[in-house]
């Protein structure tokens, strides 16, 4: 295959491309699509891996203060990490539905499904903090801050100190996730995405599903059990 | 096989000399702000030389004081600030990115037949984030000068009276570089090789930094969160890691090692894979064993995932537990001694030629083979009981670690420099150099083992009269190490500005990234190249066509 051939299969695959978007040193777009994929997974085994870390300590510590660990999680508002759950879960089918739409090049329904998707992560935000607000006020708070009266069980200031770390780590982790898909609506709604090219949404929608998958191992092992 | 230099092919150079990548764009900021994975390796190189000088300044104001067994020169914190700040630049500031950021940023797109790497703004951003990181280090080394050691061990590290924040937060930034580097590596090699180059074909050093980069990702992930957690420790006091709060030091310890010991390997992989390259070169000879090297190379990064509680036998560890984890670091040895079989293999009837170069790779085997086998007899519980925390661990992973790294990088870059520039370098003083920083490095560290097997502790200010001797001829071995690497320094640079011009492949090296214009054009190659045939084959005279560079 001469260079002049290569050329010209370039410059016709990129129809409806927007400018720009082919690097040099990819043969082809598909080429440069599988290898953006693909960075993008091996960049969520590295979030995944660094949860990873925190996860040990929540097992570590678990296992050495389970009744205080079991006792503390009680005092968490169910309610609310139930709802938190749905809002996230459904941001999760929205951001789905987002690549969707811009890939059978439905561009309004696919602005309107990433707005949603924004609103449920503002949602989350603002549920999160009203039960931050609470333990503050309650004073269930890590290590030596820790004041709160109904759980005196050694162990417990270490079960806040992990539900802060963790969820604190989750939540700037949602606030990343949703500027990134904040420049993704603008980008869809200057008709950037189509059904020629789509990756960098659904690169978007890949770390928001990573930023819910996180929250539902979080969920669980912080509220319920 | 006899082959001179002159015979080599060096009539392929590209019938119309296009512009190198040096002279593409002159102007500070076509450098600074560059896509071009060339630059970036440059400049990454020039950086990492700069962090082996601070660190290495460090290392000599230690021994200095070592040649007094009481106070001298300095107070003992100071000391203790030294040897922290000695480990900590050395290991994230120099060995982790020196061979893979700087020659692998260079090389291997050449070696794969691809333009660029597969994400090179991505690759820029690395070198910021490095630069970033590291000046926060430094900033926080002259601000507060922690002195906690490298390790940052709870619960000292959260307690220290010094600022260690700004050095923890250094270290976590530079993790990042890390991991961005070794992402974009793996995709690279997975997306952009070129028609033909499977990967059987590739190039042993890309084996190796294939190698590296999967540990990169993997671990350096696990760092970043111990490091994060140990600076709100630092900083807040939630008390994770204290045990007067049910905290517990030794989870630290864990995270840190998990990340800290395969961190070994991507030190020492990458010099692994220069030795493949520079062996093959100055023996005129295929890779004996290819296909062991390369698996080795990943064997090496998969077992050494499982290796780290060796680092935590003196810490209350079961003995069924110390027992695995030591059978577990012996496996590292067999990949090793994989390695060593089949480079002796390879220069065994090989038409070997002496150069700078081929010194330091006879020089790393030495290290590799000896500070090795120090190794196994570490991994041995109980031997290590009686060595732990000794000067017998320093001089250990000096030999192996250290002594690899230094043989890698400055074989990689006295192999690579004509590549690089295309003037070459005055190989007698690169061989007298290469010579006493050999020599100088074993004088440095024969001692530190008898000093440590006789029971002087690692970190310590003071020691007893009777050690003198020994730490006087460790500090003079170091002062031989040193004045070698001086001279490496005034002939590079005395090259790089009046350097006698090369041709295309000096070396006569069958290294695909040799067939390309030297040095090489922006983009790398006219037209991607089609692969015919595997790396390092030196059966025939010329066999620039397996890289589809054809005579005009």
């Amino acid at each position: 295959m001469s260079s002049a051939a290569a050329g010209h299969d370039k410059s016709h695959e990129l129809d409806g491309v927007p400018e720009g978007i082919l690097a040099h040193h990819f043969s082809s777009l598909e080429a440069q699509n599988e290898a953006v994929r693909f960075g993008m997974w091996l960049f969520l085994a590295t979030e995944i891996l660094l949860f990873a870390g925190l996860f040990t300590g929540y097992a570590v510590y678990r296992f050495q203060f389970p009744e205080a660990f079991a006792e503390a999680s009680r005092h968490l508002d169910l309610s609310l990490g139930t709802l938190n759950t749905f809002v996230l879960i459904s941001s999760s089918f929205t951001v789905a539905m987002a690549i969707h739409f811009a890939r059978t090049d439905r561009k309004n329904l696919a602005v309107v499904c990433l707005l949603i998707t924004i609103a449920c992560a503002f949602g989350f935000l603002g549920i999160k903090s009203i039960e931050y607000m609470h333990k503050f006020q309650e004073g269930a708070l890590p290590g030596p801050y820790y004041a709160f009266k109904e759980v005196t069980a050694p162990g417990a200031p270490m079960y806040f100190t992990i539900y802060f770390l963790t969820t604190g780590l989750h939540a700037l982790h949602v606030i990343i996730g949703m500027s990134v898909l904040i420049v993704l609506t603008f980008k869809t709604a200057n008709g950037r995405f189509s059904s020629k090219y789509y990756t960098g949404l659904e690169l978007g929608g890949l770390y928001w599903h990573l930023v819910d998958l996180v929250w539902i191992f979080l969920f669980p092992l912080l509220y319920l059990i | 096989m006899l082959q001179s230099t002159d015979g080599s092919p060096q009539t392929v150079a590209a019938p119309t000399e296009q512009a190198s990548y040096l002279t593409d764009g002159t102007s500070v900021m076509s450098w600074l702000n560059t896509r071009d994975h060339k630059r970036v390796g440059v400049m990454f190189l020039a950086l990492v030389m700069i962090g082996f000088l601070i660190g290495g300044v460090f290392a000599l104001a230690i021994r200095v004081k070592l040649l007094q067994p009481g106070p001298f020169l300095f107070d003992a914190m100071t000391y203790n600030r030294l040897f922290t700040l000695h480990g900590i630049v050395m290991i994230f500031l120099f060995m982790i990115p020196a061979i893979p950021s700087g020659f692998g940023n260079f090389v291997l797109p050449l070696m794969i037949g691809a333009r660029d790497v597969a994400f090179p703004r991505l690759n820029l951003g690395s070198m910021y984030v490095y630069l970033l990181g590291a000046s926060i280090a430094l900033w926080g080394m002259i601000h507060g000068g922690v002195d906690t050691g490298w390790t940052f061990y709870t619960p000292y590290s959260s307690t220290t009276t010094t600022d260690a924040f700004p050095v923890i937060l250094g270290a976590f930034i530079i993790g990042f570089s890390s991991i961005m580097t070794g992402l974009n590596f793996i995709v690279t090699v997975h997306t952009l090789r070129a028609p033909g180059m499977t990967w059987m074909r590739l190039p042993l050093f890309v084996w190796a930094v294939y190698g590296t980069s999967l540990i990169q990702v993997l671990a350096t992930p696990v760092l970043g969160l111990a490091l994060l957690v140990v600076g709100v420790e630092n900083t807040m006091h939630f008390g994770l890691f204290d045990p007067t709060r049910g905290g517990d030091p030794l989870l630290f310890q864990h995270l840190f090692w998990f990340y800290s010991h395969p961190a070994v390997y991507i030190m020492v992989l990458p010099a692994m894979g220069v030795m493949s390259e520079i062996i093959c070169a100055f023996s005129r000879k295929n890779a004996y064993g290819y296909n062991m090297i390369a698996y080795s190379s990943l064997g090496i990064a998969f077992v050494g995932f499982f290796a780290w509680g060796h680092h935590m036998f003196v810490t209350g560890q079961s003995s069924v537990n110390a027992g695995i984890f030591g059978v577990i670091s012996m496996l590292v040895g067999v990949f090793t001694a994989i390695k060593v079989f089949n480079w002796v293999g390879t220069m065994y009837r090989g038409s070997i030629q002496v150069n700078t170069p081929f010194i330091y790779a006879c020089g790393f085997l030495y290290f590799v083979v000896f500070g090795g086998m120090t190794g196994i007899a570490l991994a041995t519980v109980g031997l290590d009981v009686h060595w732990h925390d000794t000067y017998f661990v320093i001089a250990h992973f000096h030999f192996v670690m250290v002594g690899a790294v230094i043989m890698g990088f400055l074989a990689a870059l006295h192999y690579w420099f004509p590549k690089m520039f295309a003037r070459t370098y005055h190989d007698g003083w690169g061989m007298v150099a290469a010579t006493l920083i050999i020599l100088g490095f074993n004088a440095t560290f024969i001692p530190q083992f008898l000093l440590g097997n006789a029971g002087m502790p690692r970190r310590y200010y003071e020691y007893p009269d009777k050690f003198q001797a020994l730490n006087v001829a460790s500090t003079t071995g170091a002062a031989v190490l040193a004045l070698g690497l001086v001279i490496v320094l005034i002939y590079l640079v005395v090259a790089l500005v009046s350097g006698k011009r090369c041709e295309q492949n000096p070396w006569g090296s069958k290294g695909f990234e040799w067939m390309t214009q030297t040095p090489p054009t922006t983009s790398n190659f006219e037209v991607i190249p089609t692969i015919t045939t595997g790396p390092h084959d030196y059966r025939t005279n010329d066999n620039s066509a397996a890289y589809g560079i054809h005579h005009v």
